[in-house]
Order: C-alpha cells, then sequence, then structure tokens
C-alpha cells in the first residue's frame, strides 16, 4: 500500500517555494522583462532621451541581411560544438571510466579546462593558432597547410568551435563519467559473459542508459553555445572575416557593449530568447521521446 | 556626497580617512575614469600626483576602467544609476555620441567660464582641438591624448634587403616598390596596417585633402553621408589588394593588431599610431624608423594633414559646481606649455598646445629623438574642410563595417570597388539611424 502524506495547508507550499521563485524573479523575469521593454526603445548611451519606437528596433533587424546570414552562422556554430562537443566528452569519458591507476590525476586533469574563463580559452586558442608563430599554425605549416583564421573563414570558424568545445568539454564530462558510474555494472558483465563485443555492449546498454544525460548536456550545450560563447568569439575572431564568425550572441554583445545601441542589442536578446525557447520546447517535445529514465 | 558612496571601497576609505585627520582641510574629491594602462597608466597616476601636491583644495582620484569601449561601457552605467565620474575619458570615435548625450556632458568651455579660469582654445593645436569643438565654436571636451597615423619601418630589415634605411617611402608606388625588395629578399611580411578604416581610409582622406564623408566629414552637422568609394579611394584599396595577392602586404587583423608584429619584427613596414613610438622604443630589437604617412604624389593638394586618434576628457554633468571648479583648474594645469611639453615628450601623444610644440621644439627633443616630430608636423598644418577631422555617428559600427568588408579584398574574394560601395552603404544606413535618432 502506499504511504500518502498530505499537508493540508494554503499557504506552506507558497512558502517553501518562495526563495525559489525569488531567485528565478530577480535573475531571470526582471532582465528579461527589461530586456523586451528596452527593445521598443530608442535611447542614447546615456539614456538621457528616451523615445518608443514600437517594432522598430525589429523591423530594422530583419531588413538587414546579414543579420538574416547570422542566423545560419549561429546553427552551424551551435550544431558543430553540441555535436563536437558531446562526441568528444563520452569519449573521454569512456576510457576515463576503463582508468584503473591514476585514474583520480586523469580525471582532475580532464577538469581543468572548465576553470579558464572563456575570453582566456579565446586567447589561448589564438595563440596557439597565430600564424606565424604559433605552435599549431607551425606544424600546420610544416605539413603544407596554410593556416590563415585572419583571412579565411572556415579556419575562423574551426577555431571558434575548437576553443568552444575545449572550454565545455569538462562539463560534458563529468556528467557523462557520473551517467557512466550509475550503471550497474552487473548489466554489463552480464552481456559480457553472454558474449556481446565492447562495442555492442555500448551501443544496446550503455548508451541507452546514458541517454537522460546525454539529453540533458545537449539541451545545456545548445544554450551554451548561444549564449556563452561571445567572450571567445570576441577574443578570437572578432567575429571575422567579414561577418562569418558573427554569431548572433556575439552581435548582441557588439550592439550593446561596444556600439552602445541598447535598443537593438536588446531586441537582439528578446529574438534570441525566442529561438532558445523554442529549441528547449522542440527538444523536449521530440527528442526527450527517445529517452529512457 | 552622493558620488562618494559609489565610489570603490578603498576610495572611500581614503577620502574618509583624509576627513578624519584633517576636517579643517576637506578636500573636494574628483573622480576621473580612464582608460591608459600600462606605461600609460602611470603618466595619468603621476599627473594627478603631481596636481594634487600643487594645490591643497582638490584631489583627483585616477581609476582605471579598463579598455577606452570598458569606460564608456562602465560610464553610462554609473550615469544611469546616477555615480557617474566627473571626468571620463572617451576615445576619439566616441566624440559624435557624447556630442549627442548633450544632458550627460557638460562642455569645457563652459566649465573654465563658470571657475573664472583663464582659457584660451586657440592657444591648442588647431587640428586637434578642432576635433572637440562644436560647430557654434565652443570646446566641448579637453583634448588629452592624442595621436594620428604614421608609417613605421624597421631600418635593419631595410638594410638587409639592400633599401637605404634612411630613405623610407614617401609615396604609395615607392612603398610598393620597397615591399617588392623586401619580399625579393625573403621577407615574410613586407608590409602590413594597424586599424585599417583609420590609416587606409580615414587619414588616408584627410592627407589627399579629399572627402570621407558630406557635411566637411560630418563636422558641420548630422545628416553627413559616407564618400570613401570615390575613384581615388577604390585606386588605392586595388594598390593594396594587389599587394596582398603577391604577399607584399600581409593583413595582421582588425584594431592595433599588427602593432605587436612589427614590434616583435616580423613586419618590415606598417602604417598605425604615433602612439606606438614608446612601445618600439622600449620593446623593438632592431633600429626603427618613422616617416609621414605615404600618399600618391598625382593627387592635387596631397599632403595635406592626417586626422587624430586617441582620446579626449569628458565632463560629465550633475556634479557640484565646486566641483567643477576643480576640474577647471585640472585642466588648466594639464594645459601649462611646461606639463602639456613633459606628457608629449614622455608618451609620444600629440602636444597639447602650441606653446608646448615650441618648448619641446627649443629643448632639442625632436633632435635627439629623430621621427618623433613626424607626428606633430603632419598636424601642425592649416586645415581645410575637408581634412578638419572625421567626426560621424555610430562611428564604432561604421569602423567595423570597413573592416568586415574590405577582408574579403584582402583575401581576394570580392572586388575592391564592390566592396568600398558596400561598406558605403551599410555605414550610411547607420549615419541615417544616428541622424534620425538626434533630430528627434
Amino acid at each position: 500500500m502506499e504511504k500518502k502524506v498530505r499537508f493540508n495547508s494554503n499557504w506552506l507550499p507558497w512558502l517553501l517555494i518562495t526563495p525559489q521563485m525569488l531567485v528565478v524573479l530577480v535573475f531571470f523575469f526582471w532582465p528579461a522583462g527589461r530586456a523586451i521593454y528596452q527593445s521598443v526603445l530608442n535611447q542614447d548611451a546615456f539614456g538621457t532621451s528616451t523615445e518608443f519606437v514600437g517594432l522598430e528596433n525589429f523591423t530594422r533587424l530583419f531588413s538587414d541581411p546579414t543579420y538574416i546570414q547570422s542566423f545560419q552562422t549561429t546553427a552551424v556554430f551551435s550544431l558543430l560544438v553540441a555535436v563536437c562537443g558531446l562526441t568528444l566528452a563520452l569519449l573521454l569519458a569512456v576510457m576515463a571510466d576503463r582508468v584503473m591507476r591514476g585514474a583520480g590525476i586523469y580525471k582532475t586533469l580532464l577538469i581543468w579546462p572548465y576553470a579558464v574563463a572563456s575570453a582566456v580559452a579565446g586567447v589561448v586558442w589564438l595563440f596557439m593558432f597565430a600564424s606565424p608563430m604559433g605552435v599549431v599554425a607551425y606544424g600546420l605549416r610544416a605539413l603544407g597547410l596554410d593556416w590563415n583564421h585572419l583571412l579565411d573563414p572556415t579556419d575562423a570558424m574551426a577555431l571558434i568551435v575548437m576553443a568552444a568545445v575545449w572550454k565545455q568539454i569538462s562539463y560534458n564530462f563529468l556528467f557523462f563519467l557520473a551517467g557512466l558510474q550509475s550503471i550497474p555494472r552487473s548489466l554489463i558483465e552480464a552481456a559480457a559473459i553472454d558474449g556481446a563485443s565492447p562495442w555492442y555492449r555500448f551501443r544496446t546498454i550503455v548508451f541507452p542508459l546514458l541517454s537522460p544525460t546525454t539529453f540533458f548536456l545537449l539541451v545545456i550545450n545548445v544554450v551554451y553555445a548561444f549564449f556563452d560563447t561571445f567572450a571567445i568569439i570576441d577574443a578570437a575572431t572578432h567575429g571575422g572575416p567579414g561577418k562569418s564568425t558573427s554569431i548572433l550572441v556575439y552581435k548582441v554583445y557588439y550592439d550593446g557593449f561596444k556600439a552602445m545601441d541598447l535598443g537593438g542589442s536588446a531586441a537582439q536578446s528578446v529574438i534570441l530568447m525566442a529561438i532558445v525557447v523554442a529549441l528547449t520546447v522542440i527538444q523536449f517535445k521530440f527528442v526527450e521521446r527517445r529517452v529512457q529514465y | 556626497m552622493k558620488f562618494k558612496i559609489s565610489t570603490t571601497a578603498g576610495a572611500f576609505a581614503l577620502t574618509l580617512s583624509g576627513l578624519l585627520s584633517n576636517p579643517a582641510l576637506a578636500q573636494t574629491e574628483i573622480q576621473w575614469w580612464h582608460a591608459m594602462g600600462g606605461a600609460l597608466g602611470e603618466w595619468v597616476n603621476d599627473l594627478a600626483k603631481e596636481f594634487n601636491a600643487s594645490q591643497k583644495e582638490y584631489k583627483v582620484m585616477p581609476i582605471f576602467k579598463g579598455s577606452y569601449d570598458e569606460a564608456m561601457t562602465a560610464a553610462v552605467a554609473a550615469y544611469r544609476a546616477g555615480n557617474a565620474p566627473h571626468i571620463l575619458q572617451v576615445f576619439e570615435v566616441g566624440t559624435a555620441t557624447m556630442m549627442a548625450s548633450k544632458g550627460a556632458i557638460q562642455p569645457v568651455a563652459d566649465i573654465m567660464k563658470a571657475a573664472g579660469v583663464k582659457f584660451d582654445p586657440a592657444a591648442y593645436v588647431p587640428a586637434v582641438a578642432g576635433y572637440y569643438t562644436a560647430p557654434n565654436g565652443a570646446m566641448l571636451s579637453f583634448p588629452f591624448n592624442s595621436s594620428t597615423t604614421v608609417f613605421h619601418y624597421n631600418k635593419d630589415a631595410f638594410k638587409a634587403a639592400g633599401l637605404d634605411p634612411e630613405k623610407p617611402p614617401k609615396t604609395w608606388p615607392e612603398v610598393q616598390q620597397a615591399a617588392a625588395k623586401l619580399k625579393a629578399a625573403g621577407h615574410a611580411c613586407p608590409f602590413t596596417t594597424s586599424w585599417a578604416s583609420w590609416t587606409q581610409l580615414e587619414s588616408f582622406s584627410t592627407w589627399h585633402n579629399t572627402e570621407f564623408a558630406t557635411k566637411a566629414n560630418g563636422m558641420d552637422g548630422i545628416d553627413a553621408r559616407l564618400t570613401f568609394n570615390s575613384p581615388l579611394h577604390v585606386k588605392h584599396i586595388e594598390n593594396l589588394a594587389n599587394m596582398a595577392k603577391k604577399g607584399e602586404f600581409v593583413y595582421k587583423g582588425r584594431g592595433n593588431a599588427a602593432d605587436a608584429v612589427f614590434v616583435s619584427g616580423e613586419c618590415a613596414m606598417m602604417t598605425g599610431s604615433s602612439g606606438l613610438y614608446g612601445n618600439i622604443k622600449r620593446n623593438a630589437k632592431f633600429a626603427s624608423g618613422i616617416s609621414t604617412l605615404p600618399y600618391y604624389a598625382d593627387v592635387q593638394g596631397a599632403p595635406q594633414n592626417t586626422v587624430i586618434g586617441g582620446a579626449s576628457l569628458w565632463v560629465m554633468s550633475g556634479k557640484k559646481a565646486e566641483e567643477y571648479k576643480g576640474v577647471a583648474q585640472f585642466f588648466a594645469f594639464l594645459s601649462t606649455p611646461e606639463q602639456a611639453a613633459k606628457s608629449h615628450q614622455r608618451t609620444g601623444y600629440l602636444p597639447l598646445t602650441l606653446a608646448s610644440f615650441e618648448l619641446t621644439e627649443k629643448s632639442g627633443f625632436y633632435k635627439e629623438n629623430p621621427g618623433t616630430d613626424v607626428a606633430v608636423t603632419q598636424m601642425i598644418r592649416k586645415t581645410t574642410d575637408k581634412s578638419r577631422g572625421i567626426r560621424l555617428g555610430n562611428f564604432v559600427q561604421i569602423r567595423t563595417i570597413i573592416d568586415e568588408e574590405l577582408e574579403p579584398v584582402w583575401s581576394g574574394k570580392v572586388a575592391p570597388k564592390a566592396a568600398l560601395d558596400t561598406a558605403v552603404k551599410r555605414g550610411n544606413e547607420q549615419l541615417e539611424r544616428f541622424q534620425k535618432a538626434n533630430s528627434r
């Protein structure tokens, strides 16, 4: 028989939820509300003159072909970051899970990049690839490959994807490792006794059991690529060459903090917010169905 | 005392201890937010220290706020929260934005007049002060640190390539020839440039007495439109694109990214800021020279004068009259011939006043440090309507647009004419928006 405990109180649930709601209100709804409010205004930098302009900031954005192009850049970038980041982290986690000796050191080393600030991550990767002095650029040249992220859009995109993936890999790794370690050994051992190969075991047992983790990380990584990567881009490419690495959030940052166009910047963050909400809904609606908890 | 509460804890503690230990002689505190790091930060601190030691009433407190745009963002946030500093250093491309924020600033001319401090706008270097002067003739901000575009070259690399290190190229065809020679001698990066928009289009325009934008380059009104897709501009960008194709011009990135590769010796020639002088002097392991910005000899009126870069000091509104008096005193202190000459010689920034230039000349400084006078002689000229300066709204965005459109030119993907046309079109959209926002 199921035990049921009921609190017949009108106010206790509200009281218990208040701290959490306050945090959400102050740190999410209030700034988001401000962004929406700001997006229909036109203000000078210091806010000395304010004018209500309705949807003008939005119509201006959508009549700008470079802004439309930025959607495509963002899609490519986010997809690459999420797919590469998850694949690599899963690979590392599976390896780390098998390591017996020195596992602690190995895991600690893998967690380090998470402590590095985004801008620093951008600079570190920039240094390695700066031609002709950077270590990697030098090596590539020796192999006959001319690396130039300053003028080649593909090289520039590769550079920021690598930096962004590297920065996030520790986070993904930690969750995958925890996920792997929560899979009962007995399941895997039983399969091994039945003669299942390591790859077969991974494909039919480990990966399906990891699916909640993978799904969670997919959402987190897409949000990360959409929102948290402007510092990397600002440090490594400034959105160039041309506009080839100028993703949506970088333009938000640029217009708001460099160009002091707060209305335009706010309008873009509202659009970005809508996209991420839509993406998350899609992920929960369609991808989550395939997740086995 | 509202502003004091907002200051950093250290500054607050300092003030507090000052007040407690010496209640009768309470100093008026003046906050100065700046963007001068490293050696230049020491210079700023020394200026404040000397001023504070020179009198007892006021105390200038310099606070480093990061890069130019970080300092400006911080000031915008502080102003909106009601805690702006008294003095804010703003880079030259932010000038039109500051001018448009009428309620947030106090014109320097008014501050000086109200404080009863002797102030003669004619004492300042015209090409510098003119940039920070309103169309009605009132000086709006204090021209603190101005630089201009010059040509830096590596004398050792010149020697190695069989070029005369004492005869730098004066014209663009000569630059191209020198670059070809350096390339033939095996140099990987004969020529590069910092601030492509500033050196290759803005200063290039005034240097050739050609319009960069209408309305005297925006100095006469906010309805200016860009004109840097003229045949002369196209020809110049075509020449650079050809040099890039042959490996004679190597693009090293936006902003001042090319400074480092010149100082390291990787690139042999560059166009960039005169303010790079101190860095080269301290860090370069080769003999280097400064020459005037190259030009095309067949253009009538060239060379005219180059445009300024650097920053000026703006006075924020909403402070007490007593505090503004201190600001005026401080500006007067910075403008004394001795002080201005000392700053000019220490930093390589342009002299603030004509008197400080004459004083420096008399002291023999230019003879002892050849090349330091190049920037000055490029600027101390009678300016024309086309060369007085370039002051445009949304200039930060326009410069980025120019970078974005020129990069595919350097990689050979887009034709120079098409790129400049697009840059003008996109830039004009920014100008139209600025005009619309500020004429309502």
